[in-house]
């Protein structure tokens, strides 16, 4: 029974600190409704895009001069009302998808390490079940409970101390 | 004159690595002890050697010996003599003669040592080293000698090892100067750091080689090997805090960590590094996990060498990169090499790494230390494959893509909150048997506590979910420490009759590892406190404003009153400094700023130094932004409110202090380990 | 020397398949690797190699005999000069003016083309740096990046020549610094 619930607990609090982390990490885009876009319009969708100039550089925080011009083309569009997603679509049409932090092919981006983690946890439950039957087996037929293996006296001494003071 | 000296130093040393690398291999097959003791002696007389080719080197930095290529490209007139010295470790080949030097440094101390016990190993360890050794000098020697001077001929300026015929030697008069980003005190001392962490894991592969060529594949290896790795990861730890500091103080992004692929290639030997700690303790006290072990060490060790390989090639760009060179394609030989052998040798030795003891419970603590380890690893694996996606969509598809942070934030986020999980369950639970009962009742307080203490957040600071959880995580986790020490101590205190502090103090004394250990885990929850702070609530503004105007964020006025702009002929660089003022939300004067723009003639780039006005709550950091003019009349700030990041900082100090706490050497080890062994012993045999 | 000794030695090893598993995926990493190092150790594309073609969407009011975008095989039989540039690119305004009197030169006997192709760029400043250097040749930019990476540049300014047959001649790695460093190029090419 105890073995059960406790098997389940981890990988239910993974599954569902996944499950929030995705849904929870969906930007919401605000438009600038043509007026004078100002410096932090510009530098939230700039945080989101890479220039090629600049490799692994947010193009918020670089300095060259193509990543200004890249800037000022962002403000330029804000100011005709365009919106983000417009602005982050003209930009992977023209230099290519490699201006956006996350690569397009979601599936195949994500999937490879998510699949070799649950091949990884596989073998391990596996493991962990090829382990624990012989030994439990063992265990009964030679005495009715496995008794904690202790190698660290002080944490026995604790354990005594503690019990003796109830 | 002086460099070919000092060439011809390096060729020597990288001659005597060889030759103690074939004598220690020949001596040892052919039975000739001599041999093998004149193996050992080699490989001590490499780092002498090397120091000298090093001294060498230096003199030349520090003397202005623009004639060098080396010395031309990372050094100039107005440098300071230590900047000048540390160039050293400034350009490619400089950097591999220190990994060298270093690497040398550590052989020698290893075979320096008492070997009456373990005669068996030495021999092999020396080749596996010496082999290592050999490779980094050789890469020095063949393609980034730093001793190359310049030469005038018919065909123009150029680098030679050797004097062409027909030429005359050139000797510029002022050097290029050392990349300013990299004369930062951080990134002084961020490399050697680095490299120290990364050297020192060569220490326990060899052993772990050793092992599993004599065939004595028990946990020797493991306990001969103990420290150097807690050290190993100790420096490697360091070194990425103090690499993150130095993003923070001067790339000017208001972060600390971009997850750029040179980050992250220093990253993934310290998560493998950090399963391995983990692990050889079930080793040691249960005699599981041998195979385990043995696959995280030669991990570690190839992923050292390839995060290596990954800067220096050129096979990726980034801010980091050092410019592609020839030495790739010998890098990839040696990675291939060392990979197949080892997982050769894994294969081959596989049946006699069998487990000695079963494991006979899911909560028993080898049980989370296994979940711990899949967890390092499943983090390992995103990074592994965030850094070569882009390179496989590039070759297949021929689309170039960016693998970002937002890639590496969620899919590794789960994990980090799952290890943390893990963190306060498996101090709680035994070696061999827990059972949900046992584990229920030490851990039923913390979390009352912890649940406590997330509501007091609810209702005060945050309402976000996944902050939430972090924050009960990591209070969780503090909690469980906490009361583990308490524990501790206090049974301490009653069976020895000591008062609370002294018990507290003795306890960590008697048993460094576990309680270092504990501090370690503690640290880390005051780390990842700053992390939530800076990745969640970090907010961010930027404007243009005249003397006298002010912008507001989250409560903090930030008010501009002057710049001033002036030439440090000396140093050869114009600085340009404003002067804010801020003012918190009652109007409360808080302090002023003056961050900075410093321009460097010699490399005309430059360098933006934010001002930051630090405390518990969060951190004011403000910025000019280089790319805009600057005058009285309008200038550009970007001003980012950092919340709880300074709690980051004081757990990287915590940190570094659990881990010399858990690494001091014992002057019982010996002893202690002999006793151990004998427990594991009497324990499996009640199994 | 202290081996356990199991009561039946099992002598199982590693699963054929974990053998199988493993090495695959070792060789395959390291074919990645070696591939990805291949790359970057590979220069630009070399003279000799065959040009394939490509699609250049032209910058309207730079329309070629009015079309709004060019094939590089509707050029077969002229030689074609490829420019890589870019706005933000200080060396490639050296030899901009260059460019342009070899373009007026060479343009009217109908034998040589000129072709600007500009490398990440916004398009508002590639128009103020088109009108700037008065070039009339026709340019657009390189989407997605696709034609660089095709020819494997390593900067701007890089100048792609091209022969009647669609091979490569010659390259030219930054900026010419005079007009008569191009007419040495196309010159004994024409005369082919």
């Amino acid at each position: 029974m105890s073995l059960i619930s406790s098997k389940k607990l981890l990988p239910m609090a993974f599954f569902v600190s996944l499950l929030l982390l995705v849904l929870l990490s969906q930007s919401n885009s605000v438009l600038a409704q043509g007026e004078e876009p100002t410096d932090d319009d510009v530098n939230r969708i700039a945080k989101q895009l890479y220039c090629p100039v600049c490799e692994s550089t947010p193009l918020d925080a670089c300095p060259t001069e193509a990543c200004r011009q890249w800037r000022d083309l962002i403000r330029q569009m804000l100011a005709e009302g365009k919106s983000e997603d417009e602005i982050k679509q003209y930009f992977v049409a023209q230099y290519g998808a490699r201006v956006l932090s996350d690569p397009p092919n979601r599936l195949a981006s994500y999937a490879v390490p998510v699949i070799a983690f649950l091949f990884g946890a596989l073998l391990l439950f596996r493991g962990f079940r090829m382990w624990i039957k012989p030994a439990e087996s063992e265990a009964v037929s030679s005495m009715d409970e496995a008794k904690p293996v202790q190698q660290d006296e002080y944490i026995q001494k604790m354990e005594e101390e503690l019990n003796k003071r109830k | 004159m002086i460099a070919d000296f000092g060439y011809g130093v390096l060729v020597v040393s990288f001659l005597t690595a060889l030759y103690s690398v074939f004598a220690a291999i020949y001596g040892e097959l052919k039975k000739l002890p001599n041999m093998v003791e004149s193996a050992r002696r080699a490989m001590l007389l490499t780092w002498p050697l090397l120091t000298l080719t090093a001294g060498i080197l230096i003199y030349l930095l520090v003397n202005d010996h623009y004639e060098v290529q080396f010395v031309y490209e990372v050094t100039s007139l107005s440098m300071p003599t230590y900047l000048k010295v540390t160039a050293w470790w400034g350009g490619q080949a400089g950097s591999l003669l220190f990994w060298s030097w270093l690497m040398s440094a550590f052989t020698s101390l290893v075979t320096f040592k008492k070997w009456d016990r373990d005669r068996e190993f030495l021999p092999w360890v020396i080749a596996v080293a010496g082999i290592t050794l050999a490779f980094f000098l050789g890469m020095n020697v063949v393609f980034e000698n730093p001793f190359r001077q310049l030469y005038q001929t018919f065909e123009g300026i150029n680098p030679y090892t050797f004097q062409p015929a027909d030429s005359i030697l050139f000797t510029p008069a002022d050097g290029r100067g050392l990349n300013p980003l990299l004369r930062h005190p951080g990134m002084v001392i961020h490399p050697p750091m680095l490299y120290l962490g990364f050297v020192s894991f060569v220490i326990p592969f060899a052993f772990a080689m050793a092992a599993l060529i004599t065939g004595r594949t028990d946990d020797r290896w493991i306990r001969l090997t103990r420290r150097w790795t807690l050290w190993a990861w100790l420096f490697l730890s360091a070194g990425l805090v103090l690499g993150g500091r130095w993003a923070y103080d001067v790339l000017g992004w208001g972060g600390y960590w971009g997850w750029d692929p040179v980050e992250i290639a220093a990253f993934m030997p310290w998560l493998t590094g950090t399963a391995f700690l983990h692990s050889v303790m079930i080793q040691e006290k249960r005699g599981m996990l041998k195979q385990w072990n043995m696959i995280l060490i030669v991990l570690t060790y190839d992923l050292v060498i390839f995060g290596t390989f990954l800067t220096r090639s050129g096979v990726l760009s980034s801010v980091h990169a050092f410019a592609e060179s020839a030495i790739g394609p010998l890098f990839f030989v040696f990675i291939g090499f060392t990979l197949i052998t080892s997982i050769a040798l894994i294969i081959h030795r596989w049946d006699s790494l069998k487990s000695e003891t079963k494991m006979t419970s899911l909560l028993s603590r080898e049980a989370l230390f296994l979940l711990n380890n899949l967890l390092f690893i499943g983090i390992l694996v995103v990074c592994f494959w965030g850094v070569i996606y882009p390179l496989i969509s590039e070759l297949f598809t021929g689309q170039k893509v960016t693998v970002g942070p937002p890639f590496y934030e969620r899919a590794t986020g789960p994990l980090w909150a799952s290890l943390m999980l893990l963190m306060g369950i498996a101090p709680l639970s035994a070696w061999g048997h827990s059972t949900v009962k046992t584990l229920g009742r030490a851990i039923w307080k913390p979390t009352v506590g912890a649940v406590i203490i997330t509501s007091v957040i609810y209702a005060t600071y945050t309402q976000k979910i996944i902050a939430l959880i972090s924050f009960f995580l990591i209070a969780l986790v503090i909690l469980v420490t906490i009361y583990e020490y308490w524990r501790g101590a206090h049974a301490r205190q009653r069976s020895q009759g000591e008062n609370f502090f002294a018990a507290f103090w003795n306890l960590t004394g008697r048993n460094r590892r576990r309680y270092g250990g504990y501090i370690i885990h503690l640290s880390m929850m005051l780390m990842a406190i700053g992390i939530v702070g800076i990745e969640m609530f970090q907010v961010e503004t930027q404007g243009t404003i005249a003397v006298g105007d002010s912008i507001n964020i989250s409560g903090y006025t930030i008010k501009y009153k002057e710049v001033a702009s002036w030439d440090d002929n000396p140093s050869g660089v114009n600085y340009t400094r404003a002067v804010v003022e801020i003012y918190g939300e009652d109007g409360a004067y808080l302090g002023n700023l003056k961050p900075r723009k410093d321009f460097y003639f010699d490399s005309q780039q430059n360098m933006t130094i934010p001002g930051q006005l630090a405390s518990l709550k969060d951190e004011v950091y403000v910025l000019l932004i280089n790319w805009e003019p600057i005058s009285p009349v309008g200038t550009t700030f970007k001003i980012f409110v950092n919340p709880l990041v300074n709690w980051l900082w004081m757990g990287s100090f915590l940190f570094i202090v659990g881990i010399i706490i858990a690494a001091w050497p014992d002057k019982d080890t010996e002893l202690a380990v002999v006793r151990s062994s004998k427990q594991v012993r009497q324990a499996s045999a009640a199994d | 020397m202290t081996e356990l000794q199991n009561d039946a030695p099992v002598r199982k090893g590693v699963p054929l398949w974990a053998q199988i598993i493993i090495w695959a995926l070792l060789v395959g990493l390291l074919v990645i690797v070696a591939m990805g190092l291949n790359r970057a150790q590979q220069g630009t594309v070399q003279p000799g190699h065959v040009i394939d073609n490509f699609t250049l969407p032209l910058f309207s009011g730079y329309q070629f005999e009015g079309r709004s975008e060019i094939h590089l095989d509707d050029f077969r039989g002229k030689i074609v000069v490829i420019n890589f540039w870019a706005s933000w690119c200080k060396p490639c305004e050296q030899e901009a003016a260059e460019m342009q009197t070899a373009w007026e030169e060479y343009g009217p006997t109908g034998e040589v083309i000129f072709i600007g192709v500009d490398y990440v760029d916004t398009e508002p400043d590639a128009r103020v740096y088109l009108k700037k250097f008065g070039i009339t040749y026709p340019n657009g930019p390189d989407l997605a990046t696709h034609i660089s990476q095709y020819f494997r540049i390593k900067g701007v300014p890089e100048t792609y020549f091209v022969d009647r047959d669609g091979v490569l001649h010659y390259v030219q790695v930054g900026p010419f610094s005079s007009i008569d460093q191009i007419r040495n190029i196309i010159d004994p090419i024409l005369a082919e």
